[in-house]
């Protein structure tokens, strides 16, 4: 008898930790409590970053702007977790799906369901690599390829006398991903013009601080001699500061650092001078994307790709947007 | 003694050691590292370079061990429940969630540096991650939830737990004192590595020098005779799971502290994989029952030579996990004891025809 209250207890329990985990997700999903006929299904890759945050509350808080009713739906980085969400979209038959895809590849079926259901597919931030181009209706984001080749030209731009090789590591994204292979083929691009200027070693860091200080730890030891990091999101050249600095060099003076994205950590660490120069990957596209949400509703054609707006800084520029700097 | 009878004393006392030391539970963990190592040492001899860099040791082995160091405490955890015939998957979930909470506190504080606060918050992360380890153990021990599915759950909700501590950031701490835990160094070693140091002394004090150690094995032999022998199986199985709790408690801390940062969905993301690796390589068995927490150790030590060797010798990231798994593949055959019988019988008993026809005639 003792032993059965003691399951009975143990069980509400469990019960109650599942439904206070339940509550906790449900609260982020509502975000938009007012009545309005467009529904929007939103796949987020997950919260693996600064920017991805930012992505995500502007996405939010436009959509509430806007009056949609936004359902949201994180990944958690798996991409079979982001083809469930779709498929739940799909069955509660919103009007309009956007996501991120977490990888490139493998969208085609999901996609074709959707297509098939007659709700049409925003893709955001990063693309897929499917041949069929009607399986979505647009893809807002920033080019990726661009960016790369805004960070290579800059260090081609800073080398062109050199006379001795200059060499490069790179700390990649997530292996498969949009922005990885992109931001890789841009700089690879923009830097070939000069021979001296050499990727030594390469290596993927899964865009965290964690990785990319152990991997560039692991560079560090295994070439003597490093002069310039190319890193493809400013978490992972945080991470290759902290194992520069165990290695008794200076960041940004000893290696230059170059870095995309310009979340707020890496625009302080900029305005320190220990990234030399970030290109800007912006995440703000919530305005964009509802405008584009729209548009799609009442049935207007739209441009298969919208490129958002971004810069870049040095060191100096980034002192000066410090302070503006929200995400 | 004849000539003839003492060399074959001498040659059998020989092959008696070699045999024992090839018997030994520790011999093929030990080969396949330092064959790893050795690896390394034709490949690139920088690799075992060790010099002196601002006050502490600097080089290749050295990241192994720093960066060894939380896989190796959830291993050391992770064997003990193994010994159990269980298994812990949420460990992985609870690096997170230290790392989260430990990092949360400090952040909200006014002085970060103070020691007071890094204090408080360590023991608070640690308590809960030994909650967490209880939640675990009652459900395996008290409702009888087979253990792989009773750690699931916390090893899916515990990210999310993370994530509502973090409130989806990363956040960044900017405290000397908790940075000293995974970043710091001691007399020139890794600091990680010494707390390392201190939970495998305890483990193995309490395990070998006790009696609980014989208490686990027979708990993984067999609960219900255990039970009936006068062991009380229930509380040793939430002990342990209490234990795994407070290892991966401990490596949460290591983590963060060494980025400065928590990352409630990457901290430790897939770390309970590597540790029941670690664990087999080791050589304890997934049956429970037995178990060799050195040998855990050699295993949590090799798994992160390996990661290492990968990034130094530049393997193409597109193929890094290919590369791991053809290594991870061999080194589980070479330990199984049939394979190797089967390899040694196909080599002694060789079908070609021709062969055979001059052993017959000889």
């Amino acid at each position: 008898m003792k032993r059965r209250t003691k399951m009975w207890g143990l069980l509400t329990l469990t019960l109650l930790m599942l439904v206070a985990t339940a509550c906790g997700k449900s609260d982020d999903k509502k975000t938009s409590g007012s009545a309005s006929d467009i529904s929007l299904g939103f796949a987020q890759v997950g919260a693996e970053s600064g920017w991805r945050t930012a992505n995500t509350n502007s996405i939010k808080d436009s959509a509430a702007e806007a009056g949609f009713d936004l359902k949201f739906s994180d990944a958690q980085q798996k991409q079979e977790n982001q083809i469930k969400a779709i498929r739940t979209f799909i069955q509660q038959k919103v009007d309009v799906i956007a996501f991120s895809p977490v990888v490139e590849s493998g969208w085609d079926t999901v996609l074709k369901e959707a297509k098939d259901a007659g709700i049409p597919v925003i893709l955001t931030d990063r693309a897929v690599d499917s041949k069929d181009e009607s399986l979505y209706v647009t893809f807002i984001g920033s080019d990726f390829v661009e960016e790369g080749k805004k960070a290579g030209q800059w260090l081609a731009d800073q080398y062109k006398d050199a006379s001795a090789d200059v060499n490069i590591v790179e700390l990649q994204g997530t292996t498969g991903s949009a922005p990885a292979i992109d931001r890789k083929a841009g700089f690879e691009d923009a830097i070939k013009g000069n021979s001296h200027l050499k990727i030594i070693a390469s290596q993927t860091g899964d865009f965290t601080r964690a990785k990319g200080k152990e991997v560039m730890q692991a560079f560090l030891k295994a070439n003597p001699k490093i002069d310039v990091l190319y890193a493809h999101n400013d978490d992972m050249a945080l991470g290759a500061i902290q194992a520069i600095e165990a290695a008794g060099l200076k960041p940004g003076i000893d290696i230059k650092i170059i870095s995309v994205d310009a979340v707020h950590d890496g625009v302080q660490a900029a305005s320190e001078g220990k990234i030399n120069f970030i290109v800007e990957c912006n995440p703000l596209l919530g305005p964009q994307l509802m405008d584009a949400v729209r548009d799609v509703v009442a049935g207007k054609t739209l441009e298969k790709r919208i490129v958002t707006k971004e810069g870049t800084f040095t060191s100096e520029e980034a002192k000066a947007a410090l302070p503006d700097r929200k995400y | 003694m004849t000539a003839d009878s003492k060399g074959r004393y001498s040659s059998g006392s020989q092959s008696s050691l070699l045999s024992r030391a090839y018997k030994h539970h520790l011999f093929w963990p030990l080969a396949l590292w330092i064959a790893l190592l050795l690896f390394n040492l034709f490949y690139s001899p920088s690799f075992f370079k060790v010099v002196v860099r601002e006050g502490h040791l600097y080089g290749s082995l050295i990241d192994i061990l720093n960066f060894g160091a939380p896989l190796m405490l959830v291993a050391i955890g992770m064997t003990t429940v193994i010994a159990t015939r269980g298994i812990d998957l949420s460990v992985g979930s609870v690096v997170a969630i230290a790392g989260a909470l430990a990092c949360q506190m400090i952040s909200k504080g006014s002085d970060q540096n103070a020691l007071s606060l890094v204090l408080y918050a360590i023991v608070m992360a640690l308590v809960l991650s030994v909650a967490l380890g209880l939640w675990n153990g009652l459900l395996v021990s008290i409702t009888g939830i087979q253990p792989i599915i009773a750690t699931l759950i916390l090893m899916v909700a515990g990210r999310g737990i993370a994530q509502l501590i973090t409130d989806g950031q990363i956040i960044t701490v900017s405290s000397t004192p908790y940075q000293y835990i995974g970043a710091g160094s001691l007399a020139g070693l890794p600091f990680s590595i010494f707390l390392v140091a201190i939970v495998f002394a305890i483990s193995a004090l309490l395990t070998r020098r006790t009696a609980l150690g014989l208490y686990i094995e027979s708990v993984g032999c067999n609960p219900e005779a255990s039970r009936l022998a006068g062991i009380r199986a229930k509380t040793v199985m939430i002990i342990v799971y209490m234990f795994c709790g407070l290892c991966a408690g401990v490596a949460g801390l290591i983590l963060s502290g060494n980025v400065a940062s928590a990352d409630g969905n990457n901290a430790g993301l897939w770390i309970e994989l590597d540790a029941i690796l670690a664990v087999v390589i080791g050589g304890t068995s997934l049956t429970g029952g037995r178990f060799y927490l050195t040998g855990t150790i050699v295993g949590a030590l090799m798994i992160q030579t390996l990661t290492t060797t990968i990034y130094s010798v530049g393997v193409r990231p597109e193929v890094t996990l290919v590369v791991k798994a053809v290594v991870v593949l061999a080194v589980c055959l070479i330990q199984s004891e049939s394979f190797r019988k089967a390899i040694i019988s196909r080599w002694k008993t060789r079908r070609y025809p021709a062969e055979r026809e001059v052993t017959r005639h000889a």
